[in-house]
C-alpha cells in the first residue's frame, strides 16, 4: 500500500520515544480542548434551540444530528486551527514548526475514534475478563468459580452444540447456496433483477425475518386448513402437519433457515463478482480443450476464488456466533434451540447475573478470536 | 458472461428455470406476508394467504330478529332480515343446528318448532313465517354455509399504527437512527485520512487493532457499558444508544474508508501538498468529495444496522412503552399477540418496509461497500 512520505514528515518531525510521547502529550492536551470547546458549544446551542423548538422527539434527533456533525466539524476544525497558532508554519522556525505540528495532527485526526473505540470497544473486553471473575453483581470476587459452573451447566452444553451445528451448517449453506445464485444469475439476461431479489433478505431485520418465517412455519391441529405454507404442503402430500419449531433438535435447522435465507444474497453478490474477475483465458483454454460447464465451474472457476470463498465463509461465521435475535424470537431457547447469544442475554437480562453473562460472553469472544487472528494477518499481508 | 457454453439451448431452460426456482423461494415468504397483511383479519385467520384470490368457505351463525317483531302478512306472520348483518357473502346451505349448517339448501323451507318455517336466498335474506302470532322470545338461529368473495382492507395497518403503537415505535427508531447513522461518518472520515496518508509511529499497529475490533461480538460490550452508563449517569436514553451505535460502527467505518482513501491517486494529494495545502485542507477539499462513494457505502450499512438492531435498543433504551423501537414491539408481539397473524403480518411489513425500500434505492453503494470490505485477492 502507498505510504504518504513527503519532505515534510521526515525522521525529524518525531526524534525518537521521548519526542514521540510529547507530540501524544501535546496531540492529548489540544484534543481534550477541543473536544470540550466542541461539545460545550453543541450542549449549548441545544438546550438554547430546546427551549424554542416544539418537544418532538423526532425533531430533536435532527438536532442532534446536526449539532453532532457540526460539533466534529469543529472539532477538527478548531484543534487544527489551535496546532497551527502553537506551531506556526511562518517565521524564523518554519520548518521546525512544520515538523513539529505534522507529529501531532495524525493524532487530532485520529482522537475522536480513538477515544470511543476505547470507551465502546477495548474496555469492555478488559472489563468482562474482570467480570467473569466476580458475583452476579460484579462486586464480589468469586475465582473461577463461574468457569466451574459453565463446565458442568447442561444449557450451557446444549448451547454450545447448537452453536458447532449452526456453524457447521449456515455458512456452509449459504456459501453454497450463494455460489449455485451468483454462478446462474450470471449467465441469463435478468440476471441484475434476480440478484436484487435474492439480495433483498439482506435489509431485513432478523426479528422482522423471523415473524415471516414464523408464518411460514405456523401449525394448526389436523383436521383444519393450515395457513403456514409449510404445513399446507406437508398435509397436501397427505403428511400430517407439525408444529415444526417445537421439535426439539431439527427445529435448530428450522432457524437455521432463516439466516440462510438472509445471507444467500451477500454470498452471492461477493462470489459474483469475484466470478467475473476470473481471467477470460482460464475458461477460453478450458473450452478450447473440451471441458463441460459443470468442469468448468468446478475445476476452473471455483478453485480460483477460494481465497473469497474463505472471506464469505468467516464473515458469515462470525454473524453466526452473535446470533440471538432469531433464536430469541422464535423460541426464546425453549425446546432445545439454546444458543450461546442468547443465553448469555438470558443471564444478563432474567437471571440478573453479570459474573456469569460475562462468561458466557467470553466464550463467545474466544471463538471469535481464530478468526481475528486470522483476518489480521490477511489484512496485514493486504497492506504490504 | 457471454462464453459458447451459454448458448446452448437446453442449459439456457435449465438455468432460467433454476433462477426463477431460487427467487421464488427467496421471495414468496416476504410477498407471503404482505399478502395477509391487507386480508380481512376472519378469512387470513381460516385460509392461507395463496388462497387470497379465491372465495373461502365460511360458517356463521346468525341469529334472527325475535319473533314479536313478526308483521302480519297475508294471513301469516312474517319475519325478515339478512344473515349477514350488513357483510356480504353467498349462501350455499343453511341449517337450523349447529352440527348440520348445511342440512338445507338455499331456497328450500326448513320446519321450525311452533307451526314455522324458515328460507334462506343465495344473498342471505332469510323469511320466518309463522302461522299464528309467536310467542314473544329470543331470536331464532340460524346456521349457514356460505362462499365469500376476496376481501382486502388496510384495516390492519391502521390498526397497529394507531392502537398497537407501532405508529410510536417507528418514530423511535427513526429518532435512534438518524444521528446514530451521520455522526460516526465524520469521525471515521477523519481517522480514515490519518491511517491512509499520514505518516506516524504506531500506524499499522492502530490498523490491525481495527482490523481486530471489526469482529469483536456485541455481546462482549453490554455488560461493561450498562454498568458504566449507570454510574456515569446516561442510563436508558437516547443519548447513550447514539453513543453506542457510533462506538459499534466506528470499527467498519474506518475500515471501509480507509480502503477507499488509500486507493485515490497519489500526485492528487502530493501536487496538493507542494501547493502548500495543509493535511486539513487536503481532506475536506479533496477526499471528503472523492470519498463519497465509500461515505454512501458505510451510511447504507450503518443504517440498516441500527434500524434493525434489536441487542443494543433492548439493552441501551429498555423496553417501557415510549422508548420502544420497531424490532422491540416486534417481539414483543411476537410473544402478546402469537396467533394474531393480522397484526402480526401487517406489523412486520412496516417494521421491514423503510429498510427495503432503502436497500433498492441504493444498492449499487451497498454492494460496492461489501465488495470493499470482503474481497481480497483468490
Amino acid at each position: 500500500m502507498a505510504i504518504s512520505s513527503t519532505e515534510t514528515a521526515s525522521p525529524a518531525g518525531s526524534p525518537g520515544p521521548g519526542g514521540f510521547l510529547l507530540n501524544l502529550a501535546i496531540a492529548l492536551v489540544i484534543m481534550v480542548a477541543g473536544i470540550v470547546f466542541a461539545v460545550l458549544c453543541a450542549v449549548a446551542v441545544f438546550a438554547a434551540l430546546n427551549t424554542v423548538l416544539p418537544d418532538i422527539k423526532l425533531v430533536q434527533a435532527m438536532l442532534v444530528m446536526v449539532l453532532g456533525v457540526a460539533a466534529c466539524f469543529g472539532y477538527f476544525w478548531g484543534s487544527n486551527r489551535l496546532l497551527d497558532v502553537i506551531y506556526p508554519p511562518r517565521g524564523s522556525r518554519v520548518a521546525e514548526n512544520i515538523n513539529a505540528a505534522n507529529g501531532i495532527r495524525p493524532w487530532l485526526f485520529l482522537g475522536p475514534a480513538v477515544v470511543i473505540l476505547g470507551i465502546y470497544l477495548v474496555y469492555p473486553v478488559i472489563n468482562s475478563i474482570v467480570l467473569s471473575f466476580h458475583g452476579p453483581s460484579g462486586e464480589t470476587w468469586v475465582g473461577g468459580a463461574n468457569y466451574a459452573w459453565l463446565a458442568k451447566d447442561a444449557a450451557f452444553r446444549e448451547s454450545m452444540r447448537n452453536n458447532i451445528l449452526w456453524l457447521i451448517v449456515v455458512p456452509a449453506a449459504a456459501t453454497f447456496f450463494g455460489l449455485i445464485a451468483a454462478a446462474l444469475t450470471d449467465r441469463i439476461g435478468w440476471g441484475n433483477v434476480a440478484k436484487s431479489l435474492i439480495f433483498m433478505p439482506m435489509a431485513i431485520s432478523f426479528v422482522g425475518a423471523s415473524v415471516i418465517w414464523k408464518f411460514i412455519y405456523d401449525y394448526r391441529a389436523e383436521g383444519s386448513d393450515q395457513i403456514g405454507i409449510l404445513n399446507a404442503i406437508v398435509t397436501f402430500f397427505g403428511a400430517e402437519p407439525q408444529a415444526w419449531i417445537t421439535i426439539p433438535f431439527w427445529n435448530n435447522f428450522f432457524l437455521m433457515v432463516i439466516l440462510i435465507w438472509i445471507q444467500t444474497g451477500f454470498a452471492m453478490v461477493i462470489l459474483s463478482a469475484a466470478l467475473r474477475g476470473i481471467p477470460e483465458e482460464t475458461i477460453e483454454a478450458a473450452i478450447i480443450d473440451g471441458a463441460s460447464p459443470f468442469q468448468i465451474f468446478y475445476k476452473i472457476k471455483v478453485p480460483q476464488i477460494w481465497g473469497t470463498i474463505a472471506v464469505v465463509w468467516t464473515t458469515i461465521t462470525i454473524l453466526v456466533l452473535k446470533v440471538f435475535d432469531i433464536v430469541l424470537a422464535m423460541t426464546n431457547g425453549q425446546w432445545g434451540s439454546q444458543v450461546l447469544a442468547n443465553y448469555m442475554f438470558d443471564w444478563m437480562f432474567r437471571g440478573l447475573d453479570f459474573g456469569r453473562a460475562s462468561t458466557i460472553a467470553l466464550v463467545i469472544m474466544a471463538m471469535v478470536t481464530p478468526i481475528m487472528v486470522w483476518n489480521i494477518r490477511e489484512a496485514r499481508k493486504d497492506m504490504k | 458472461m457471454s462464453t459458447p457454453v451459454g448458448s446452448r439451448p437446453a442449459l439456457a431452460w435449465v438455468v432460467n428455470i433454476s433462477v426463477i426456482l431460487l427467487v421464488a423461494l427467496w421471495t414468496l415468504p416476504t410477498f407471503g406476508i404482505l399478502v395477509s397483511s391487507l386480508r380481512d383479519k376472519d378469512q387470513l385467520a381460516v385460509s392461507g394467504w395463496w388462497t387470497a384470490l379465491t372465495s373461502s368457505e365460511r360458517n356463521l351463525v346468525a341469529r334472527a330478529a325475535p319473533p314479536e317483531n313478526a308483521t302480519l302478512e297475508g294471513g301469516r306472520y312474517v319475519l325478515t332480515g339478512n344473515v349477514f348483518e350488513g357483510g356480504s357473502g353467498e349462501v350455499t346451505g343453511f341449517g337450523i343446528s349447529s352440527r348440520d349448517p348445511s342440512a338445507f339448501a338455499v331456497g328450500e323451507e326448513a320446519e321450525l318448532r311452533g307451526d314455522a318455517t324458515l328460507t334462506v336466498e343465495a344473498n342471505g335474506d332469510y323469511t320466518i313465517a309463522y302461522a299464528g302470532e309467536p310467542e314473544p322470545g329470543r331470536g331464532q338461529r340460524i346456521f349457514v354455509s356460505s362462499v365469500e368473495p376476496p376481501k382486502f382492507t388496510t384495516a390492519n395497518y391502521e390498526n397497529v399504527l394507531f392502537s398497537e403503537g407501532l405508529g410510536k415505535s417507528f418514530i423511535n427508531t427513526m429518532t435512534v437512527t438518524i444521528p446514530a447513522t451521520v455522526i460516526p461518518i465524520l469521525i471515521a472520515a477523519y481517522a480514515a485520512y490519518a491511517l491512509a496518508w499520514m505518516e506516524f509511529p504506531g500506524r499499522a499497529l492502530l490498523l490491525a487493532a481495527i482490523v481486530g475490533l471489526l469482529v469483536v461480538p456485541l455481546q462482549m460490550s453490554l455488560i461493561p457499558l450498562l454498568r458504566l452508563y449507570n454510574t456515569v449517569g446516561i442510563g436508558k436514553s437516547f443519548i447513550g444508544i447514539w453513543l453506542a451505535h457510533t462506538g459499534f460502527g466506528l470499527p467498519l467505518a474506518i475500515y471501509l474508508l480507509r480502503n477507499y482513501m488509500a486507493g485515490l491517486p497519489r500526485e492528487i494529494i502530493e501536487s496538493a501538498r507542494v501547493d502548500g495545502a495543509s493535511d486539513f485542507e487536503i481532506f475536506r477539499k479533496i477526499i471528503l468529495p472523492l470519498s463519497f462513494p465509500a461515505l454512501a457505502s458505510f451510511a447504507i450499512f450503518q443504517f440498516l444496522w441500527v434500524w434493525n438492531d434489536l441487542l443494543v435498543a433492548t439493552v441501551f433504551l429498555g423496553n417501557n412503552e415510549e422508548q420502544l423501537v420497531l424490532t422491540g414491539r416486534l417481539r414483543e408481539l411476537l410473544g402478546s399477540r402469537g396467533g394474531n397473524w393480522e397484526i402480526l403480518t401487517a406489523s412486520a411489513f412496516v417494521a421491514i418496509v423503510v429498510p427495503i425500500l432503502v436497500f433498492f434505492a441504493m444498492q449499487r453503494y451497498l454492494v460496492r461497500g461489501l465488495l470493499a470490505g470482503s474481497v481480497k485477492g483468490g
